[in-house]
């Protein structure tokens, strides 16, 4: 860091290093009105390009505004108020749809709309900070930048921005809105019998929630107890596969074994086939009629036209998924388990032996703490991963087998799967959205409540 | 105590051999079914009759219903674009988040935390809408560009693997090139991607394999529309009621075709993958 504070006088001040409240404080008539007038502190003070640009964005968001995103904004309120209706063509001498109001449409451009204004108001704090730093520049006779340094800023310090201007785009287009359009879902009445575009939906506040809640309903009677099988899942899928994985590169990597590479790559083989194919294998191979039953019945543990009900029994199935999930997860942490273990230098394995530390010492002390270190967020991911796993119900029991107590799920449907149910086949997208919140609740309170205490996260730059 | 030793040698050694076949059987038994020369689907005995290409030739001969070799190629093209934005967007966050402090950074890194805890396909149903206001599901090709930016639009929240990579760089190296007269610019292009190759292949590896895996949005955005269809849910498609009887073998051949590429791809670069975990300097 040495390098950095030999340059005493900043060579630019930067708008960013001001707040709002101070750019409006200390700022002149100029500055203050550029808050409205986007641009203006630039303008005058010959930063044309980057002024015209601020210009511009404010130009063009109210030329949206009047012309489509007040419109958007009364119907995001009412979501729509002409409900689509047939009209009697008396000419062709049929009934034509007449056009109502689309209230998923009016949601997502409301959506939309608002962002965009958040963002506009962001624009304009920028364009008033900037409209200060001129002008901070301009009384201590500092050097205005020009539009070639601002362009030449983006390589260096201001290349955050350049780096992350494409993907935030990305992910606010492809993530937040769609999220946020999801959750104001979970407020409204938008389920199979409030299809747009030939009804309407509105808002109902918490009902859905409370639905969900409410005691003795069958939406009810499905959360408990697919939460309740949802959490069982994450905790027995992952702990599996972490103890038994890490067991196995520890017996793979202890010094007695011979052909370390051969029975490492005898696991890896089934990491490197595609999921979904071993799943679907998987699917077929515990068949009522697939080999795993074809080979009990040659056995004569089963009798010849018996099978054993693999993904058709609740409890059966829950087991059946439990175990290939074991296989396919078994292997990834073996590997990267492996990696770790490899890699814990030497120094202080050699160090420790210099103390006279004895074998369990070092592991208690050296290998158990630098695993837990490296592997707590590994863990917590894979924790959440379970609890969003939806290839492997999916692709497996498909949630099945069906219960007739539930609402539209079956016996081993996580959250996700009776929310992919709710929404893709029975339409009902209210609760599906209220499913998806929920589950974020749950994930957020697990992860923050551990991820926040690990070293990790503390201490990023504990290798740095 | 040397007994004792060989003993427990050979326990471990057996126990090895007992675990890899329960681990390698499945594989074994999809490569054999697909050699089968029996059609149809279950049969009530493990070991095939006979023995036959044909699978594997009828999988290439593919008709309108169908198509392997379509879809192999539409999921490459798909692969290769989705690759190469999603890897790029990686890159710059996670050297972003990693190296560069401002004032925003503690912000992003809770937020994109927080949008990892929502469900993949909870924003899906508000996906398929954006694409189609867009006008982005009016026809196959359009539906390809439409799973492209599925794929990749979000990628810059995967960063964490990569960022944690560029965590164990050591901060002196980077001071050593702005004393020389650096920007950050040249910094990073000249002196960090050079170092980074190990996890700059793991991302463009784990990025291409997504849209080989990847079901479920694939089907949300393409529908009905099999021609245009990638291999997942082609394959898939295969063991529907309608041509479970007809394709079964076909299904297990497809596998092996499309298993073959991804398994060496991904054994070449384990390597990669465990530089890429571990960090890139070593003490």
């Amino acid at each position: 860091m040495g390098i950095f504070k030999k340059k005493k006088e900043p060579v630019y001040f930067r708008g960013s290093d001001a707040s709002v409240a101070q750019a409006f404080g200390h700022g002149d008539k100029i500055t203050r009105l550029s808050f409205l007038i986007f641009g203006l502190g630039n303008i005058i003070n010959k930063q044309i390009a980057r002024g015209v640009i601020f210009l511009a964005m404010e130009i063009a968001y109210f030329v949206y505004l009047f012309d489509f995103g007040i419109g958007a904004i009364g119907n995001f309120i009412t979501l729509g108020t002409v409900e689509q209706g047939q009209v009697y063509n008396e000419a062709l001498g049929i009934y034509e749809y007449s056009t109502g109001d689309n209230s998923m449409l009016c949601l997502l451009y409301g959506v939309i709309t608002i962002l965009l204004t958040f963002a506009i108001i962001f624009v304009g704090c920028m364009s008033g900070k900037s409209a200060y730093a001129t002008q901070f520049r301009k009384e201590r006779g500092q050097h205005i930048p020009t539009f070639k340094d601002d362009l030449a800023s983006l390589k260096e310090e201001n290349i955050h921005s350049f780096f992350l201007a494409l993907p935030i785009t990305g992910i606010v287009v492809f993530t937040i809105v769609p999220l946020v359009f999801m959750i104001l879902i979970a407020f409204t009445s938008y389920d199979h019998e409030h299809q747009p575009p030939g009804n309407l939906f509105e808002w109902v506040g918490l009902q859905n929630f409370s639905a969900m809640f409410s005691q003795g309903s069958k939406l009810a009677a499905t959360f408990w107890p697919v939460l309740s099988w949802t959490l069982i899942w994450a905790v027995l899928a992952t702990s599996t596969c972490y103890i038994l994985g890490l067991l196995l590169a520890l017996l793979i990597n202890r010094k007695g074994t011979r052909c370390k590479g051969f029975w490492r790559f005898m696991f890896v083989l089934s990491v490197a086939v595609p999921q979904f194919v071993t799943l679907l294998s998987m699917r077929t191979i515990f068949n009522a009629n697939g080999p795993v039953n074809v080979l009990l019945r040659d056995f004569g543990i089963i009798g010849a036209t018996e099978s054993i009900p693999f993904f058709t029994n609740p409890l059966y199935a829950k087991i059946t998924i439990i175990c290939i999930n074991i296989w396919i997860g078994v292997p990834f942490t073996m590997l990267s388990t492996t990696g770790i273990l490899q890699n814990i230098p030497a120094e202080l394995y050699e160090a420790a032996k210099i103390d006279g530390a004895s074998a369990p010492t070092i592991f208690r002390k050296i290998t158990l703490p630098y695993m837990v270190f490296i592997m707590t967020p590994n863990l917590i991911t894979s924790f959440t991963g379970n609890i969003n796993n939806f290839n492997v119900i999916f692709l497996l029991s498909g949630g099945g087998p069906d219960s007739l107590d539930y609402y539209y799920a079956g016996k081993t449907d996580l959250l996700v799967t009776w929310l992919y149910r709710l929404t893709i086949t029975q339409k009902d997208y209210n609760l599906g959205a209220v499913i998806g919140i929920l589950v974020f609740i749950i994930l957020a309170v697990v992860s923050l409540a551990t991820y926040r205490h690990t070293g990790s996260y503390k201490d990023e730059g504990a290798f740095q | 105590m040397k007994v004792k030793r060989f003993v427990t040698n050979t326990a471990c050694h057996i126990l090895l051999a007992i675990l890899s076949f329960i681990w390698v059987l499945p594989i074994f038994y999809v490569v054999l079914t697909s050699f089968r020369k029996e059609g149809g689907s279950y049969k009530s005995y493990i070991w095939p009759r006979g023995y036959t290409l044909d699978n594997y030739i009828n999988l290439f001969n593919g008709n309108s219903n169908v198509n392997f070799p379509r879809w192999f190629a539409n999921t490459l093209v798909i692969a290769i674009f989705s690759t190469v934005i999603s890897a790029f967007f990686v890159l710059c966050v996670s050297y972003v988040m990693s190296r560069l402090r401002f004032k925003m950074r503690k912000t992003f890194l809770n937020i994109a935390l927080i949008l990892g805890m929502f469900p993949g396909f909870m924003s899906m149903i508000a996906v398929y809408y954006i694409l189609k206001g867009l006008g982005f599901l009016e026809t196959g090709v359009l539906k390809q560009v439409a799973l492209v930016l599925v794929y990749s639009g979000g990628a810059g929240l995967g960063f964490y693997m990569a960022k944690g990579f560029f965590d164990t760089i050591p901060k002196s190296i980077d001071e050593a090139a702005y004393i020389d007269g650096a920007t950050k610019w040249d910094t990073f292009i000249h002196v960090t991607i050079p170092m980074s190759k190990p996890i700059i292949t793991y991302t463009l590896l784990t990025s291409f394999m997504g849209p080989w895996v990847d079901y479920i949005f694939a089907k949300v955005i393409m529908g009905n529309d099999t021609p245009y269809y990638t291999i997942a849910i082609g394959l898939w498609t295969m063991l529907e009621k309608e041509y479970v009887e007809y394709y079964y073998t076909q299904f297990y051949a497809g596998c092996v075709v499309i298993s073959i590429p991804i398994a060496i791809l991904f054994l070449l670069t384990q390597k990669c993958y465990v530089e890429g975990v571990t960090g890139a300097v070593k003490g």
